[in-house]
Parts: C-alpha cells; sequence; structure tokens
C-alpha cells in the first residue's frame, strides 16, 4: 500500500529509544543512616496506584494503609495497638507509586530513604519490586517491611538484617490450596494450570505441582499453560482446557487477567466441566460478584477477608475499612494492615522512654516478633525471624442470591506448621523432600 | 483433528483481534509516517467509554441487541472527538518534524491521556461482560466457542472487506494513495494534504476506540490496557509492512495461527512465538511482507 519502507528502521529505533528511556532513570546515592530529628515517625507507603495491579491490589493496599494510618494517630486501634502513632509519635505518610521499571522502583526507594529521610518503607506488590528493592535496602540500612509480594526467594537467597515481611510467602498458598483440594476432591485423577508467565505464576504452579506430587502422586497433570502477563485474550487457552481430561484447574491469575480469564470461559461454560482454584480470588469476589463461578475453590494469600477468623480485630478492621470505601478490604488491605501493626510493634518494642529507637533497634526488635492482628496470628518463625508465617484458609464460593452478596464456604484452616516450611530450608526443598515436618 | 479445528477457530480469533487493534496503527503510519503510541490511548477511551454504555445499557434491562450497537458507536463518538482533539491540538504543530520527535509527543499524548483516564473514571475496574455472555455459545464436538469470538471474526472481516473498497473505490481512497505514495506531488496536484491527514487520524482514533469496545466485554477494563495493545498492534504492523493494511491482515493471522498452534502444541514457546514470527519475518523482509524497500529520495 505504500512506499516508504525505509521509515520502518527509524520507527523501530524510535520505539526501542522509547522503551530504553523509561528504564535509565537511575540516581546516584550514597547512604545514610541518620534518624530524623522530627517528632513524627516517617513512613513510606509504596504500593501500585496506576497500572493494571492498582484496582485489585495496588489501591486496597494504599487504602489498608491510610484508614490504619489514621486510626492509629487517633489511638483508636484496640488494644494491644491503642498507643497513639508508634510508641506516642504521630505518623506522616508519603504515598508513592510502585509502577514503573525495576529500575524506577529503586530509584523512588532511593528517594524515600536518602531524599525524604523516611523511618522505614513499607510496601511492594510486584516480586520483582521485592527484588530489586530488597538488595538496596540492606545497603542502605533502610527499615523495609514488604507487605504483599510473595516470592519466598527473598530470605532464601541470603540473610537479611533491615528487610522484613509479616505476611507468608507464596508457598503457604500453593501448599494449602492442594491440601484443600484432596480433602475435597478426593476423586480427582488429572489437573490442569494456568498461570501467568513470570516469577509469581511460576512459583505458584511448581509449589502447588509439588505439594500435589507428595500428597497425591497418582494424580496426573495434564494442561501446563503459561500465558503472558497481561494477556488478555484466552481463547487459545480456553479451547486447550476444554480438550483435556482434568477435573480441576489451578490458577494463580490476579487482577484483569483473572477477570478476562474467568469471564471469556464462562462464555465457554469451562467451569461447568472443571473445578477452578483460584488461589487469589478473593480479592476478586466483591467486583466479580455473580461472575465468579459458584463451586470455585477460593484461597486469599492467607487467612483474609472472608476467611479471616473472626475476632474483635477482625470485626473492627472490616467496619473501619468498609465504612470508609463502601466496600469490604480484600486481602492486599489485610496484609497492609498486618505490616503496619507488625511495625508499630516493634518500634514500640524497641522504645526506651520517649527518645525515638534507631534503626537497628527497630530491626533487632521486629525480628522473630509475634502477634495476633485482623488476619489473626502471624510469628516472624523464618528467614532467620524476619520471615511471617501463619495458618491460612480455603473455602468454596458460593454467590447467596438471597443477600445479594458473595460469601465462601466449607472453609478449611490449617496451622502454619502444616503448609509452611521450618525455619532452616528453602520452600522448594522442603517441598521436594516430602514437606517433613508438617504438623497439621 | 480436533486440535486442528481449534488451532483454526483460536488463530482466526486472536487474529482478528490484533487486526481491529493493529487496522488504524497502520493507517496512520500509511499516511502520515507517525508511529502513534496514543493509539494505545484509543483503545483505551474505546474500552472505557464501551463499559460505561453498555453498564448504564444494561443497567435497564434493554436488549441485548442494541448494547452491541451502543458499545460501538458511543466508543467511536469517542475516537473521534479524541482524534480530532489530538490532531488539531497537537500533532499538526509538529508535521514534518523527525520521526522521533513525533513519536515522543504521541507518547507524552498517552501518557497525558492515561491520566485524563484516571480524572474521568477512577482507578477502580470496570466489567463489561454482559454482550460477551448475552451472545452464548456453540458446541463444535468437544469445543464449546463462543459466538462474540465468531462475531470478532465477522467483524474483523468486514473491516477488512471496508478498507479495501474504501481504499481502491472511492474517491477519497485515491487521494489518500496519491498522499502515500508521494505527500509533495499530491499537494501539488491540488489534493489538500493537511485535510486528508485530519481525516486519516481521525479515522485512525476511531478504529483505535472501536477495537477497545469490542475488547471490553472480554477483559477487565482496567489501567494500562493501551500498553498491551500498542506493543502487540506493533508487531504485526512490523510484519505486514508498516502502513499496509493487507500487511496488516496477513501479519495478524500468521501471528494469530502460529500463537494458537503455540498454546496448543508447544506450550512453553506461546509467549516467544509473536516476536519470534517478527524477528523471522523482518529477518527476510526487513521491511515486512508488503513493503518493497525504496531509494532514498533526496
Amino acid at each position: 500500500m505504500l512506499n516508504r519502507g525505509s521509515t520502518l528502521g527509524s520507527a523501530l529505533v524510535s520505539f526501542c529509544s522509547l522503551v530504553s528511556l523509561l528504564g535509565v532513570a537511575i540516581e546516584p546515592a550514597r547512604a545514610q543512616n541518620a534518624a530524623p530529628a522530627a517528632a513524627t515517625v516517617k513512613l513510606g507507603i509504596v504500593s501500585f496506584l496506576t497500572g493494571p495491579a492498582a484496582a485489585p491490589f495496588g489501591i486496597p493496599g494504599r487504602n489498608g494503609a491510610e484508614v490504619m494510618i489514621e486510626a492509629m494517630n487517633a489511638g483508636k486501634v484496640p488494644a494491644p495497638f491503642n498507643k497513639v502513632g508508634f510508641g506516642g509519635s504521630k505518623i506522616e505518610a508519603r504515598y508513592v507509586d510502585e509502577t514503573g521499571s525495576a529500575a524506577n522502583v529503586v530509584t523512588e526507594f532511593r528517594n524515600l530513604v536518602q531524599r525524604d529521610q523516611v523511618d522505614a518503607v513499607v510496601g511492594y506488590v510486584s516480586s520483582g519490586s521485592c527484588l530489586a528493592v530488597t538488595p538496596v535496602a540492606e545497603e542502605l540500612k533502610a527499615l523495609t517491611v514488604l507487605y504483599d509480594c510473595g516470592t519466598p526467594r527473598i530470605f532464601e537467597e541470603k540473610p537479611r538484617s533491615y528487610v522484613f515481611r509479616v505476611s507468608p510467602h507464596a508457598t503457604m498458598d500453593s501448599v494449602g490450596a492442594a491440601r484443600y483440594l484432596l480433602a475435597r476432591k478426593p476423586g480427582t485423577t488429572s489437573y490442569s494450570g494456568i498461570n501467568q508467565n513470570y516469577a509469581w505464576g511460576q512459583d505458584s504452579w511448581r509449589d502447588f505441582t509439588g505439594a500435589m506430587q507428595v500428597l497425591a502422586p497418582k494424580i496426573t497433570v495434564d494442561k501446563v499453560l503459561f500465558p503472558k502477563l497481561f494477556a488478555g485474550e484466552y481463547g487459545a487457552e480456553i479451547s486447550t482446557l476444554l480438550t483435556s481430561k482434568s477435573q480441576v484447574l489451578h490458577t494463580s491469575f490476579y487482577d484483569g487477567d483473572l477477570e478476562a480469564f474467568l469471564y471469556q470461559e464462562q462464555a465457554r461454560a469451562l467451569d461447568k466441566r472443571m473445578t477452578i482454584i483460584a488461589t487469589t480470588g478473593e480479592a476478586a469476589i466483591w467486583r466479580l460478584r455473580d461472575k465468579m463461578p459458584n463451586g470455585t475453590i477460593i484461597g486469599g494469600r492467607g487467612p483474609n477477608g472472608p476467611l479471616a477468623p473472626d475476632s474483635e480485630l477482625n470485626r473492627w478492621f472490616q467496619k473501619l475499612y468498609s465504612d470508609r470505601y463502601n466496600v469490604p478490604p480484600t486481602y492486599p488491605a489485610y496484609q497492609m494492615a498486618m505490616s503496619l501493626l507488625g511495625l508499630k510493634l516493634a518500634y514500640e518494642k524497641a522504645q526506651k522512654g520517649e527518645a525515638k529507637p534507631t534503626t537497628d533497634e527497630v530491626a533487632a526488635a521486629f525480628k522473630g516478633i509475634e502477634f495476633e492482628g485482623p488476619s489473626g496470628k502471624v510469628k516472624l518463625a523464618i528467614g532467620d525471624g524476619h520471615q511471617g508465617i501463619s495458618g491460612t484458609a480455603y473455602g468454596t464460593y458460593r454467590f447467596n442470591k438471597q443477600k445479594n452478596e458473595p460469601e465462601i464456604v466449607d472453609i478449611m484452616r490449617f496451622p502454619a506448621e502444616c503448609v509452611n516450611p521450618p525455619a532452616g530450608i528453602n520452600a522448594d526443598d522442603w517441598i521436594k523432600q516430602g514437606m517433613k515436618g508438617a504438623k497439621c | 483433528m480436533l486440535t486442528a479445528f481449534a488451532i483454526l477457530v483460536d488463530g482466526l480469533v486472536y487474529a482478528a483481534y490484533l487486526f481491529i487493534v493493529a487496522i488504524g496503527l497502520t493507517l496512520i503510519f500509511g499516511v502520515m509516517k507517525i508511529l502513534n503510541v496514543a493509539h494505545g490511548s484509543f483503545y483505551t477511551f474505546g474500552a472505557y467509554g464501551a463499559a460505561t454504555a453498555v453498564g448504564i445499557y444494561f443497567d435497564r434491562g434493554l436488549p441485548a441487541a442494541g448494547g452491541f450497537l451502543l458499545m460501538a458507536l458511543f466508543a467511536m463518538a469517542l475516537g473521534l472527538a479524541l482524534g480530532l482533539i489530538l490532531e488539531r491540538g497537537v500533532m499538526r504543530l509538529v508535521y514534518g518534524r523527525d520521526e522521533v520527535v513525533m513519536v515522543l509527543v504521541t507518547y507524552a499524548a498517552f501518557l497525558i491521556l492515561e491520566d485524563i483516564v484516571i480524572l474521568i473514571w477512577g482507578t477502580g475496574s470496570y466489567a463489561t461482560y454482559q454482550p460477551l455472555l448475552a451472545a452464548g455459545n456453540t458446541e463444535v464436538g468437544e469445543l464449546i466457542l463462543s459466538n462474540y469470538d465468531l462475531g470478532l471474526i465477522v467483524v474483523a472481516a468486514l473491516l477488512a472487506a471496508i478498507s479495501y473498497w474504501a481504499l481502491k473505490f472511492t474517491r477519497y481512497g485515491r487521494l489518500l494513495t496519491a498522499v502515500i505514495f508521494d505527500r509533495e506531488t499530491a499537494a501539488a496536484f491540488g489534493i489538500n494534504v493537511k485535510v486528508v491527514y485530519t481525516v486519516t487520524f481521525v479515522i485512525g482514533a476511531m478504529l483505535g476506540a472501536l477495537g477497545g469496545a469490542i475488547m471490553a466485554p472480554k477483559i477487565a477494563v482496567t489501567l494500562g490496557i493501551g500498553v498491551e495493545v500498542i506493543v502487540l498492534a506493533f508487531a504485526v504492523v512490523a510484519i505486514g509492512g508498516m502502513g499496509s493494511i493487507e500487511g496488516a491482515l496477513i501479519g495478524a493471522l500468521i501471528v494469530g495461527i502460529c500463537r494458537a498452534a503455540a498454546v496448543h502444541l508447544v506450550p512453553q514457546i506461546e509467549l516467544f512465538v509473536i516476536y519470534g514470527v517478527m524477528a523471522l519475518v523482518l529477518l527476510i523482509r526487513p521491511y515486512g511482507l508488503f513493503v518493497r524497500a525504496q531509494p532514498r529520495k533526496i
């Protein structure tokens, strides 16, 4: 149709230049460790505020931080968290968008620590962000609490001094899913998987198949699909699954990918042929409502949302969040709340008198901390006291037409020691070695 | 046999999706020599516009057929307004500049429009599944096919046929062809190139918005959907040849069938296959399948 083929080269060059422009803005940095002199405690809260992961994860996480910090500053969090702010000092939060390349995420992290002189950073949804930020946090000796990312590698690759994660890592989700499936559907003979083609999807599938191999070695794997992240179109994948003999489909899809897949598979009745296990499905139930297929096995990255144990703190948090945002909190909001509560406890434990504790003192107090929050009990028991473990729960989805709201029924709870590896062994090896020492 | 049939149907559905999102991009490049990164924004506005229109329409319990029409018309109206504003307000000021500058301008427009999406629709995601589910499905052996997907193939075929007819058999199409071949000569012959540019850009924007509207029922309409689309559309357009509509069609078919075959037969290479095909084609024909190398004009 046209005769200007020569422009393709320059267009390609332009496009490539544009892409490379996005990843080069890493500013030189110098380490610092001095505590700010102000009376307030400055926190950097990092989460996806734009982009595809904002609506399902980033925004609920950010909102969870907002209501929790306001309640802390007002001294309205139920005991034992009822001291104002952190140890009497009001919290001043700075919210930063996680969207962008790993280089950009690291630059923003450095800005928070070095330019804004925050006392701690709480954040990160993406495992890629967590892996990028962790070595920098160690280099800068900056107290950092990872709130949502699931990769077990953070504390398995190296011991950490300043990085903590209250939320359990992703192995728990996969082992819990396998145990629930086998308890509820013992007649399963074959299963398939569709997971995003990056660290989260690959790790989730590896752990799930590993756990299934240990717990039910005769059950076979049929189709293994890894579409690209944010692919949006799953026609070929659904056809492949329709022609398989699997009774169960495992997916760790989240956000728009999970919703797009569920709309497309319902148009082709895939969920009538196989039970779907959605390990992060809880985050989507309030948006999908009756478009989440009944019978879907639902996980929530731990006992969060409708899977959370009933407690005064949980009811308080649910009301606080729902009153503000007109929607119940989903698991990212819980994970953020738990991370902030853990940090608050560590800060107050480290505090001597009215003086502000140093970063090293807070880090020392954080190590191995144990407390009960809206998601129940959590203990930083692995990763040399830097990685939390908790029990988990799975259930089956049902849309209650009479109440016109989603509900999760047939909930099964698994103790922390049943679904998490013990200290001193990495998650992959633990599963491969038959999940020895699991106490169920 | 069933697998071969599934590959064919899935390939055609994916090709239809790719062609619908790529046709506006290739049209603008063909005429104006602009690699329009803001095409992703037209797609996004189309998807959000369709989500809004469909949400209001179906909430009132009106017949499903009208919903399909409304979502397409509303999205195209948005594309028309957006294309006109962008072309008259921004693009006309940079015509004649280096192609890299043009890319950066459209990229800046893309970033601004992404923020405008947040200002209008917020950060939440929107569901527009009603047309997809209302269309129902058809069973073919073990396969269950979505009627909406089959409709996508028809829409893409219609778009291809209409584009071919408009370019070859209408007065405006001939004017466009003249501008594509040589802008200066076309202007010397009395063709108002500025008007051709405006009309082309607006049509490209409307096609981008239509692509978003058509895909909206299949996806969660959320922030960032335009980014994925622009990369995919660029790959398809590069395979077919920048600016060639028949190239975009063939490029979409090649990528669609190869990707479907990969998913069914070797799912491990699914991620690689689109860009693998692009690399292979460009290795053999550096200007794409439907564009011939031309001597540089001095």
